[in-house]
């Protein structure tokens, strides 16, 4: 399945022959941002867009301060709180977060803000919301820049063909200071998925089939570009969900070429070019695609008619099965790595070797975060639960929209309603119980069925555990309190 | 921060593949908007038996006698040995912090993640890649030998084991410069100036739509 050109003999025909051959759409962002390469390998690349939020920045503030420096160029930031804010009731502000170091941190992030002159939308401004749907939703994010963020799951802008991934927050300090990074050129890979997927088979469920192929260190080193007449056919809400979780499976930018659906999605957004602009900046896109003739370090091919809606089973993404699969049997892994691994994992979840995916019964579900909180993602859950009832043995269901713009938006299509009357609470945009900053989190032992990117342990709440499904999986799940096929469940 | 040339420390074995970021500093912890004192929850989940909170007293709370780091043999480890793709998950740089702060100066993994493996070298703190064989041996040897102690020479670029033998080891060159010198990033990016107000002259001529777009 992986194609890899890495030995010794294949290297050298295969680099002169990429002399030759046409660029890959991660080829041509990086020259196009290219401000210096240095000898040692390193290379200097200018940033377009950079975004904020409180948790990776006031180390990074303070950074400027201590060194007198100023922000390079202010108008290409964007902040936004999301992390630790609330989802329930917040008319009281900053000041009525109610635990005490998450309204510092948000504090924190107002101050510095203030004090840099960077545009934020704050707690209670209708645009707030998660940094990777609000980006996207302003226009801020455009086909073709560099987009970066102290917060992995930046990758989510590949959907724009634009080059974003995530930083730590030391990089922060130096995109403030210097709108640059220093870094270092990635390989190509690139991910084919052809055809035509089902029925009830989402954009969620192809990348955690894409990461129980690769693994969750398949893509390290690699830029990955999704690809493939399937993809051709998938939203741009679509194409976020699959690059937000490239980092899932190691690369740290996942890319899509831009095409009309792009186009389509781009216009008219508040930070979107305007007038001349808009025609030169369209022109300009029509050539971020990969050339026919690019070729790439390593290819995956992926038959769309193969993938059936997934759940993962596991601490970690790749630990994913279908759903009519079941959980494996350690004992039959042949890697002893692996075979810990899997025992440990299992042990954590509390489920059973060869035990039915159906057979996992659920505590909570949670319809949210950075991968699948926007108004397709909503919208496909909503479909499932309307005039249905969530499952007397669920503790909990939530549903946390992305942004305060998806939420106006979900209300006007009454989809709030929908969730409201099947007996899901309908709450304020943040990260929510992604990963648990905010009182939304999981207890110990409790299953949760989550539209969300990680099942690490602990990561929902301590000695949680988590099931990551699609928008529609985990409606269907919280309805019938255990996992179920939601392509038999819509037919009855 | 801090120059890294010679280290000498004792070797904890962490023997577990794809340890991630919630692991190495659990999300409750991020809160601070310092960059130090995260020691005392480096592995918080793994290192105690009770939930940990920010401002608790980690003196008091219960540890996992089972765990490495508690082990009495492990006591002042300044050398973490790890298994593959350590330190994946998120970009939060609270993780080389809190490795740093608790006294770790080097990782030796077969593999890392790409963001967790940059965010090191601005702290400090020295991620090595070895063959997984090679790997593989130091764990058995680490857990053999009590007090096994390996040295790491990063002008050189090699592991010096107990017994004089010495294994090879791939860095980045400008990495290891930066490393070696205690180098800012920043300060050394703004002698290209220069070369970053021509790059933004081309390309707002070019792409005039990409400037002055938030304000």
């Amino acid at each position: 399945m992986l194609l890899r050109a890495s030995s010794a003999e294949s290297c050298q025909p295969i680099l002169e022959e990429r002399k030759m051959a046409g660029k890959t759409l991660y080829d041509k962002l990086w020259q196009d941002h290219l401000v210096r390469q240095n000898d040692d390998g390193s290379a200097l690349i200018y940033i377009d867009r950079h975004l904020l939020h409180e948790v990776t920045s006031p180390q990074a503030f303070e950074g400027l301060r201590i060194a007198n420096r100023k922000p390079w160029r202010i108008d290409a930031n964007l902040a936004t709180p999301d992390h630790n804010v609330p989802t329930t009731e917040r008319s009281s502000g900053v000041q009525g977060i109610a635990d005490p170091v998450s309204r510092i941190q948000v504090q924190t992030l107002d101050d510095n803000c203030e004090s840099f002159g960077i545009t934020e939308f704050k707690m209670n401004d209708l645009r707030q919301g998660i940094v990777h749907v609000v980006g996207p939703e302003q226009g801020a994010t455009l086909p073709g820049m560099t987009v970066v963020c102290g917060d992995s799951h930046t990758s989510t802008h590949g959907a724009f063909a634009t080059l974003a991934h995530g930083i730590g927050t030391s990089e922060v300090e130096h995109v403030l200071a210097t709108q640059c990074l220093i870094t270092k050129k990635m390989d190509n890979m690139l991910v084919r998925i052809d055809g035509q997927l089902g029925t009830g088979v989402t954009a969620k469920d192809v990348i955690l089939h894409v990461i129980g192929v690769i693994g969750t260190a398949g893509g390290t080193g690699y830029a990955i570009e999704f690809g493939g007449s399937a993809m051709a056919g998938i939203s741009m809400e679509g194409r976020m969900t699959i690059c937000n979780m490239a980092i899932e499976a190691g690369a740290r930018v996942g890319l899509v070429a831009c095409d009309q659906i792009t186009v389509d999605y781009v216009k008219g957004r508040p930070y979107s070019p305007k007038g001349a602009n808009w025609d030169l900046a369209v022109d300009a896109w029509k050539n971020l695609v990969s050339d026919v003739d690019a070729q790439f370090d390593a290819v995956v091919q992926v038959n769309a008619a193969d993938i059936e809606p997934q759940v993962t089973w596991g601490t970690s993404p790749e630990m994913v099965a279908g759903v009519s699969g079941k959980v494996p049997n350690p004992a039959a892994q042949t890697d002893v790595t692996k075979r810990e691994g899997y025992s440990r994992a299992l042990q954590y979840m509390g489920l059973q070797a060869d035990q039915d995916i159906t057979a996992i019964q659920l505590d909570r579900v949670f319809i949210g975060s950075c991968t699948n909180s926007r108004i397709e993602d909503l919208r496909e859950a909503a479909a499932v639960v309307k005039g249905r009832k969530v499952a007397s043995t669920l503790k909990q269901a939530l549903v946390v929209p992305g942004s305060g713009l998806v939420k106006a938006q979900a209300e006007a299509e009454g989809l709030d309603k929908i969730f409201i009357d099947a007996g899901i609470e309908w709450r304020e945009p943040g990260c929510s119980m992604c990963l648990a900053m905010n009182p939304d989190k999981l207890g110990a032992g409790e299953h949760c069925a989550s539209t969300s990117n990680r099942n690490f342990e602990g990561r929902q709440g301590f000695g949680g555990r988590t099931h990551l499904v699609s928008p529609a999986m985990a409606a269907a799940a919280a309805i019938a309190g255990h996992f179920v096929d939601v392509r038999e469940f819509v037919k009855h | 921060m801090n120059k890294f040339n010679l280290h000498q420390g004792i070797v904890a074995p962490m023997d577990r593949a794809n340890v991630d970021t919630d692991l190495i500093i659990p999300k409750q912890f991020l809160k601070s908007i310092k960059r130090s004192g995260f020691g005392p929850n480096l592995f918080d989940e793994l290192r105690y038996l009770d939930e940990g909170q920010p401002d608790q007293d980690a003196s008091q709370r219960p540890l996992n006698p089972d765990f490495v780091l508690n082990l009495p043999r492990y006591k002042g480890a300044s050398v973490l040995l790890a298994r593959k793709n350590f330190g994946c998950g998120s970009s939060r740089e609270h993780a080389p912090w809190a490795l740093e702060d608790f006294g770790f100066r080097a990782i030796i993994a077969p593999s890392f993640a790409d963001i967790f493996y940059n965010n090191c070298f601005k702290n400090g703190l020295l991620p090595i890649v070895l063959d997984e064989s090679v790997v593989d041996e130091l764990f058995i040897e680490a857990q053999a030998v009590e007090g096994y102690e390996l040295a790491i020479d990063l002008e050189r670029q090699r592991v010096c084991k107990p017994d004089g033998s010495e294994i090879e080891f791939n860095v980045d060159g400008f990495r290891r410069h930066c490393l070696l010198n205690g180098l800012d990033d920043i300060g050394l990016t703004l002698q290209y100036a220069d070369d970053i107000h021509a790059y933004e002259a081309r390309r707002s001529s070019a792409a005039p739509w990409l400037f002055d777009t938030t304000k």
